[in-house]
């Protein structure tokens, strides 16, 4: 059986390693830290770590309602296309920072890029 | 078969089924979200008995000293009493004050000698009730039970504090309060002797700093052990003999009081210890962060330290305090 993508970017360990880069990154970001100005910085990281095992194709139970629901409210306060496509930017440049593969970093874009309808709430 | 017992009633779990999956099955609700340990949404702590160390995999240290885990991949081996954070058993139980006595014009210090048996950890915090008519207010820890019996709290007056002025002109040694407790997780952790430790503090935030520093030093700690404790002026902060001393008898520890609003004196830094405390350690990349104060300064400086390099698992901050209403001028960790 060939190895998942989870696998190939080193499972757990690697999100582990994966959140305060990319958190740091989304919070230096002036496109989009406006987003994360008021939340708690515990249950956010919960989140990105959520959101980044699922972008690295992990265990997750997700589902499209759950990302409606939860970025409703940042969709009130203009979160559009260009905020998406920096968080894409942040984690392509996180998993970089990382040595990950150019293919498997294309591949949890394409992860990530298949939420982009519910959490813009289209 | 194990059995959870979850807000006063008890389930019993089934083969290998796991703690989330026996409060479901008995159509208990619970939040919880990827089911996998990863992201932290169930969090509970488990009051009595042991959750399998595979249960608090990925928590930060000080939580899972505490038994915090993770119901959702939690296989229970034996019982277990179980809460949610902030939802645990409340049991306030007396403490009588030993000693009462003044740090500062606008700080004393109580120490408190429970009359049950009373497990705590330096740094973590109890809430002190007034029984005439359950006014409950929260304190830091500041003495290691290794060496006191007593607990040793700080209480700052405030203006119009209704539990601080009681606590400042009516109680006395000899009298019992009630106590509940303890919470918080802003602890030492001996899990690496090396790492470096950064103790931010302003007003009587200085409190569970002291409990946190003395562990420390007691645990042989040879890291770094920096501890900026800051206050408008110098007749605000205490306790800075015997904090001099303390650096004085240990190579690896040093203490920078700071002045925001008048000129500072030799011997103490201008400007507000978060600020002199970030300026002066330029690379926070593996040290753990400890800070206790007004909750604007801990959030904001929160933000600054991991922002510096500190990992979000190694900054400590006690979520309940900062829950408090605190007047905005003020700078202390624990309500009036």
């Amino acid at each position: 059986m060939s190895k998942t993508l989870f696998d190939k970017l080193g499972g757990e360990k690697a999100v582990d390693a994966a959140v305060d880069i990319f958190y740091r990154k989304v919070l230096s970001d002036d496109r989009i830290n406006k987003f994360f100005a008021d939340v708690d910085m515990d249950k956010q990281a919960a989140k990105q770590k959520a959101f980044l095992t699922l972008a690295f194709g992990g265990p997750s139970n997700y589902s499209g309602k759950d990302m409606r629901a939860g970025h409703a409210q940042l969709v009130k306060m203009g979160l559009n296309d260009t905020h998406f496509d920096a968080v894409v930017e942040n984690l392509g440049a996180t998993l970089k920072e990382l040595h990950v593969p150019d293919e498997l970093i294309a591949e949890a874009a394409k992860i990530a890029e298949s939420t982009r309808n519910d959490v813009l709430g289209r | 078969m194990p059995v959870i017992t979850f807000q006063g009633a008890q389930y019993t779990c089934h083969g290998n089924e796991t703690v989330t999956d026996c409060l479901e099955r008995h159509g208990v609700s619970v939040s919880t979200s990827c089911r996998s340990g990863i992201c932290q949404t169930c969090m509970m702590r488990a009051i009595t008995g042991q959750p399998p160390h595979d249960a608090q995999k990925g928590l930060k240290p000080s939580l899972q000293d505490n038994n915090y885990f993770l119901p959702c991949v939690c296989t229970p081996t034996g019982d277990l009493t179980v809460a949610l954070p902030g939802d645990e058993v409340l049991q306030r139980i007396p403490a009588t004050v030993i000693l009462k006595d003044h740090l500062n014009a606008g700080i004393i210090r109580l120490r408190l000698r429970p009359e049950q048996p009373f497990e705590f950890r330096a740094g973590q915090f109890i809430n002190v009730c007034r029984e005439a008519d359950g006014e409950v207010r929260s304190y830091s820890i500041a003495s290691l039970p290794q060496y006191h019996e007593a607990i040793e709290i700080h209480v700052r007056r405030l203006p119009n504090g209704r539990v601080s002025t009681w606590l400042h002109d009516h109680v006395l040694p000899g009298e019992r309060l009630l106590i509940e407790g303890p919470h918080g997780e802003c602890c030492y952790v001996p899990d690496n002797r090396q790492r470096g430790l950064l103790l931010i503090g302003t007003g009587c935030g200085l409190s569970p700093l002291y409990g946190v520093l003395r562990d420390a030093l007691d645990h042989g700690h040879a890291g770094p052990i920096l501890l900026f404790h800051g206050s408008s002026s110098h007749n605000g902060l205490y306790l800075v003999n015997e904090l001099r001393h303390l650096a004085e008898a240990h190579a690896n520890f040093r203490y920078i009081p700071c002045v925001s609003a008048e000129p500072a004196r030799a011997g103490y830094a201008a400007g507000r210890a978060e600020q002199v405390a970030l300026q002066s350690v330029k690379s926070l990349a593996g040290m753990r962060v400890y800070l206790c104060g007004h909750p604007d300064m801990v959030k904001d400086t929160k933000r600054k330290a991991f922002l510096a390099g500190a990992s979000l698992r190694e900054i400590h901050a006690d979520p309940f305090i900062i829950t408090h209403k605190i007047p905005p001028a003020g700078e202390q960790a624990t309500a009036g």
